[in-house]
């Protein structure tokens, strides 16, 4: 690829538009004769409604309804399931009947001319219920555990025989804590009707899904709901499906025939937007003394909901992570009263990692090898798993420059053998992957008169930048400088994407804008050609070339034809659509994945137990990167939140009736600056010419992922002692009796 | 949030007048505003006191005079308490974030409500928000609550940090009601839960805080604050502690100290005081004297951590006081 544009360091092209505060946000929006409503969350854990005081609410000031399983109209609530929804299971239906199945599950609306209003009634409406006990402790014996479909348990030799008869040997349990997404933008929505046809200003990954969810339960034709959603104050999942509080905007809209908007306090977004679900997990390693393994069993645990089995990745890394001829995994739900959990950055692999990489860190010490070491000897030829070679691998590089980077040479290998002062200082290591995705995407693009391009697809920019990568891949591709082409994206108005997540915009939305622009640049060619004023007139296309946005013929060294010259004649523009997936061919040949080594170093109070990171390196394979400076950004953000992950982040649910105790930013808590040590991100030198056109692997999810074992095992490097939950907090240190 | 009615007063007078009326008095709005948005707090009548004459910081002496509408930062950032009292500038510091301190006054902080999640829970009983309805806690989860001063009725803790460092300095407060002023040590502003959680303070109805004064002393100069939490800013203590000796001649002739995040109220400890005196500020004077800390200590499920953590803070506390950290 003749690389111009793709590459460079582009400051955000949206960059001004956000800090001068005109971005709109999904609850900035308002339409004339706007009503206000407001979700009436269930204060038990589990039952059902059986009466409601609603008459006096009815007549509080403002109040334009009440609306209740009673009064609301039954919904179609069509069959409709996209790739983020769980595979099992029918999505929580709201309002429709009188059961409880989780608390803080919506059973009232209220609709009022003022915020205020509606808050006020909300909170005035009593609602009573009959009560049963909720099962919520995912660690509870007495929860059933279910297989979650095919592929749930995989294996390859005998793992179980292998690590029984192995010279050295590690089987552990390992905890992590449910967490919430917590994106500082909440979750809103402006619903408005006119007659059968319907506009969602909502914040969403997902747009086109929304759209086709929402018809789905309303029983509209997709093409009458229209989603639009320009910006995205952060997500990390919580937004890729579409959550009761949507049906509900648009449900209480048609009620009250005015548009309404809905916004969930931070409160409810512990309720009904998904959540990172508890894991519980059992990593067994066996090995030859010299580190080689001969066995690994991996079996997790996720949490779902009784009306839903949602699934995660938890444990697919192990498969192809090392090379081991005897790999078992397992992979289990316990089924909570809980709402559904769903992805959040890096689901399952950034969990099932931490398992997996601190069982390899105990290894390490037990063999007496180093944990890069020790990697390098299991180091994988192919995917064993698949039997097929990797597109693209760059584990070791990334383990030498990372550790380069940190200083790992001066790394002493006993535990507790560095000092600063009185603080147990501690580095620890651990790998980074996550599958490079690929999937069908289409884009738009339109040549004007003028010279410069538009570029149009449904697709979400929750903070990566996706508005200035795509701006720099149709300039790339079309051969304008980045100013003269406006990308624009955030309504379903424009040719369908995929989800954003799942690391894959740039390789699926890339590529599709790559092949618009091809596209667009050979109409241009073709009018060019065809026109006899035109120096290449009746040329073939083989005879002509484009050389930085400019058409002359092969060889000809004048300066050729700008796109205006070519299309001021006609007066009218060029437009072509692109779509682009994965090729099969492509992907039956070979396992796609990214690949990273995170190094973190950690400073321990052993009096008090205080934790701080002091420094956290991350080097990652990422094939091409498109803007060194977002992603750069992108992992040091990813980097935070696997920091969150490791000593931070938990919703703490109380037993009693399920309610998640510190469903407040104050009490959730995750990494302010002060926290936030010297984060330094590197890049390996990676090509990959097979993963698509772009040669790009994403690196949302991977940035995250690795980091909180990086911690974990830094941890027992400082102290010697190995905590096997997460998040680490200084009671477990003082529990641990450092 | 419920509607309510504001008063602006020009004077205090008008405003005691007010708030012995029924009205509640309003500064930097960090806790109550929060609080009214969540409607634990529903004030049919707020007096803003922000326009009377009420801030400032002054040297009388050896003592330092902080007005109680001084903000946080502006206090912490004073010349003054950074020479006088460096202990009260750091425990400032080490409470709530940049854009919190920037808000709120000396006077609401030391008045500010507790941050047990069940306090801020309308579903659920909380003696201290609906008297007679029951402690969610006791019983539920209490990793951050109390293990000192507790009662069947409240475990919450106190959570100021800069009361703390003035229960330890034998600060007092100065305040005016409708039956005039009065001063008394800072430490008898706060009430244990006992079997009234929803009684907090001692100020009678409708007085107001004037002003803090911190006596100075040999003490104050080897005065710190450590707050232990698990993340470094905007997060209340597990275990914090204020400590001050004064220190003669390499013998400790006086150790004040009080600690936070274990008590229903800012917790002063004499008998750790009483151990200290006369001794060397060596590392096993201090873990002696941090032994007696946890005396009569009632952990609950989930914080006996903090009977391990607590006499360790202190020691390192006093260590950074006396300058063998």
């Amino acid at each position: 690829m003749n690389t111009n544009v793709i590459g460079r360091p582009l400051t955000r092209v949206d960059g001004h538009t956000k800090t001068t505060g005109k971005a709109r946000y999904a609850a900035d929006f308002n339409q004339p004769g706007q009503r206000y409503a407001v979700i009436v969350s269930a204060t038990v854990g589990l039952g059902r409604v059986v009466g409601f005081e609603g008459g006096e609410v009815e007549r509080m000031p403002g109040v334009v309804a009440l609306i209740t399983h009673r009064n609301a109209p039954k919904l179609p609530y069509l069959p409709h399931k996209a790739i983020i929804d769980p595979a099992v299971g029918e999505r929580l239906h709201v309002l429709q009947d009188d059961s409880v199945l989780f608390y803080g599950q919506p059973v009232a609306i209220v609709v009022a001319d003022s915020i205020d209003h509606a808050e006020r009634a909300a909170a005035a409406l009593r609602v009573s219920y009959e009560t049963r006990q909720p099962v919520v402790d995912h660690a509870d014996p007495q929860v059933a555990r279910t297989v979650p479909g095919a592929g749930a348990d995989k294996s390859r030799g005998n793992a179980d025989a292998a690590v029984a008869g192995a010279a050295v040997k590690v089987d552990e349990i390992y905890d992590i804590a449910r967490e919430n997404h917590n994106p500082m933008e909440p979750h809103a929505t402006v619903a408005a009707w006119n007659g059968d046809r319907l506009t969602l200003w909502s914040k969403s990954q997902f747009l086109v899904n929304e759209q086709a969810e929402i018809a789905a339960v309303f029983g509209l034709p997709t093409e009458n709901v229209e989603v639009i959603c320009p910006f995205i104050g952060g997500a990390f999942g919580t937004s890729l499906r579409t959550w009761p509080h949507v049906t509900l905007a648009a449900l209480a809209a048609r009620h009250v025939g005015k548009p309404v908007k809905l916004v969930l306090t931070r409160k409810q977004m512990f309720f009904t937007t998904g959540h990172r679900p508890r894991s519980l997990q059992r990593v067994a390693l066996g090995a030859t003394a010299d580190g080689k393994f001969t066995g690994v069993i991996h079996e997790g645990t996720g949490e779902t909901s009784r009306y839903e089995q949602f699934s995660e990745a938890l444990t697919a890394v192990t498969d192809y992570l090392y090379s081991c001829p005897n790999v078992r995994t397992q992979y289990r739900l316990a089924q909570l009263d809980t709402g559904t959990p769903n992805h959040m950055r890096g689901p399952g692999e950034a969990s099932g990692i931490f398992a997996l990489e601190s069982a390899i860190d105990e290894l390490s010490y037990k063999l007496g090898i180093d944990p890069i070491e020790l990697r390098r000897r299991n180091e994988p030829k192919i995917d064993e798993a698949e039997n097929k070679p990797f597109s693209s691998r760059s584990l070791i590089e990334c383990y030498e420059l990372g550790a380069e980077r940190i200083g790992w040479a001066q790394r002493t290998s006993d535990p507790r053998s560095m000092r600063d002062g009185r603080l147990l200082i501690g580095m620890g290591t651990a790998t980074a992957t996550y599958p490079a995705f690929h999937a069908p995407a289409s884009a738009r693009v339109r040549i004007l008169v003028d010279g410069t391009a538009e570029v149009e697809a449904a697709a979400s920019d929750m903070g990566p930048g996706t508005y200035t990568s795509m701006t720099q891949v149709a300039a790339e591709f079309l051969g304008l400088p980045p100013e003269q082409v406006r990308f624009r994206l955030g309504t379903t108005a424009y040719p369908p994407t995929p989800s954003h997540g799942g690391s894959w915009t740039m390789a699926s939305v890339g590529s599709a804008i790559r092949a618009a622009c091809l596209e667009a640049k050979s109409e241009a060619a073709k009018r060019a050609i065809a026109d006899q004023s035109s120096p290449v007139f009746g040329a073939s296309m083989e005879a002509v070339e484009w050389a930085e946005g400019r058409l002359r013929r092969r060889g000809d060294t004048s300066p050729g034809l700008s796109y205006q010259e070519i299309l001021t004649k006609a007066g009218n523009p060029i437009e072509a659509d692109g779509s682009a997936k994965r090729d099969p061919e492509t992907a039956e040949k070979y396992s796609m994945h990214s690949f990273g080594a995170v190094f973190a170093e950690v400073a321990i109070d052993p009096d008090v137990g205080t934790i701080r990171v002091r420094r956290l390196v991350g080097a990652y394979g990422i094939g091409r990167v498109v803007n060194p400076l977002l992603a750069k950004s992108q992992c040091t953000s990813g980097m935070i939140g696997g920091m969150g992950m490791a000593l931070m982040e938990r919703t703490v649910l109380d037993a009693r009736d399920g309610r998640p105790v510190n469903a407040h930013m104050a009490d959730y808590l995750v990494p302010v600056n002060l926290d936030i040590p010297k984060l330094e991100v590197l890049f390996a030198n990676e090509v990959d010419p097979h993963v698509n056109p772009l040669g790009v692997k994403g690196l949302g999810e991977i940035a995250l992922v690795g980091t909180a074992p990086a911690i974990a095992n830094a941890v027992f490097h400082a102290t010697g002692t190995r905590i096997r939950k997460l998040p680490i907090l200084i009671e477990d240190i003082l529990n641990a009796e450092v | 949030m419920f509607p309510f009615l504001l008063d602006k007063p020009g004077s205090a007078q008008e405003a005691i007048a007010a708030a012995a009326a029924g009205g509640r008095y309003i500064a930097g709005g960090t806790t109550l505003v929060d609080l009214m948005r969540e409607e634990v707090e529903r004030p049919e009548r707020l007096i803003d006191i922000n326009r009377l004459p009420l801030g400032g910081i002054r040297v009388e002496g050896q003592d330092l005079v902080i007005g109680a509408l001084a903000r946080m930062a502006e206090v912490a950032a004073d010349s003054n308490v950074q020479r006088l009292q460096p202990l009260v500038a750091e425990s400032l510091i080490e409470g709530a974030s940049p854009q919190l301190r920037n808000m709120a006054s000396l006077g609401g902080n030391l008045l500010q409500r507790v941050r047990c999640p069940y306090f801020r829970m309308l579903d659920v009983g909380c003696n201290k928000r609906t008297p007679g309805s029951g402690c969610a806690a006791i019983e539920g989860l209490n990793a951050g609550h109390a293990i000192l001063g507790t009662s069947n009725y409240c475990v919450a803790t106190h959570p100021s940090d800069v009361a703390v460092a003035l229960v330890a300095l034998d600060a007092t407060v100065r305040v005016r009601g409708p039956k005039g002023e009065r001063s008394f040590p800072v430490e008898e502003l706060f009430r244990l839960p006992a079997d009234t959680p929803h009684l907090e303070h001692t100020l009678l109805p409708g007085e107001l805080i004037l002003e803090l004064r911190v006596p100075g002393g040999p003490h104050a100069r080897n005065a710190r604050y450590l707050k232990v939490r698990d993340r470094a800013s905007y997060e209340f203590a597990l275990v914090s502690a204020a400590a001050a000796l004064a220190i003669e001649d390499g013998v400790i002739r006086e150790a004040r100290i009080a600690v936070g995040g274990v008590g229903t109220r800012p917790w002063r400890l004499r008998a750790c005081e009483a151990a200290l005196a006369g001794r060397k500020p060596d590392r096993q004077a201090f873990v002696e004297a941090a032994q007696l800390a946890t005396e009569g200590a009632r952990p609950l499920h989930h914080n006996a951590f903090k009977v391990t953590l607590l006499p360790r803070t202190i020691v390192r506390t006093l260590e950074m006081a006396g300058e063998i950290a």
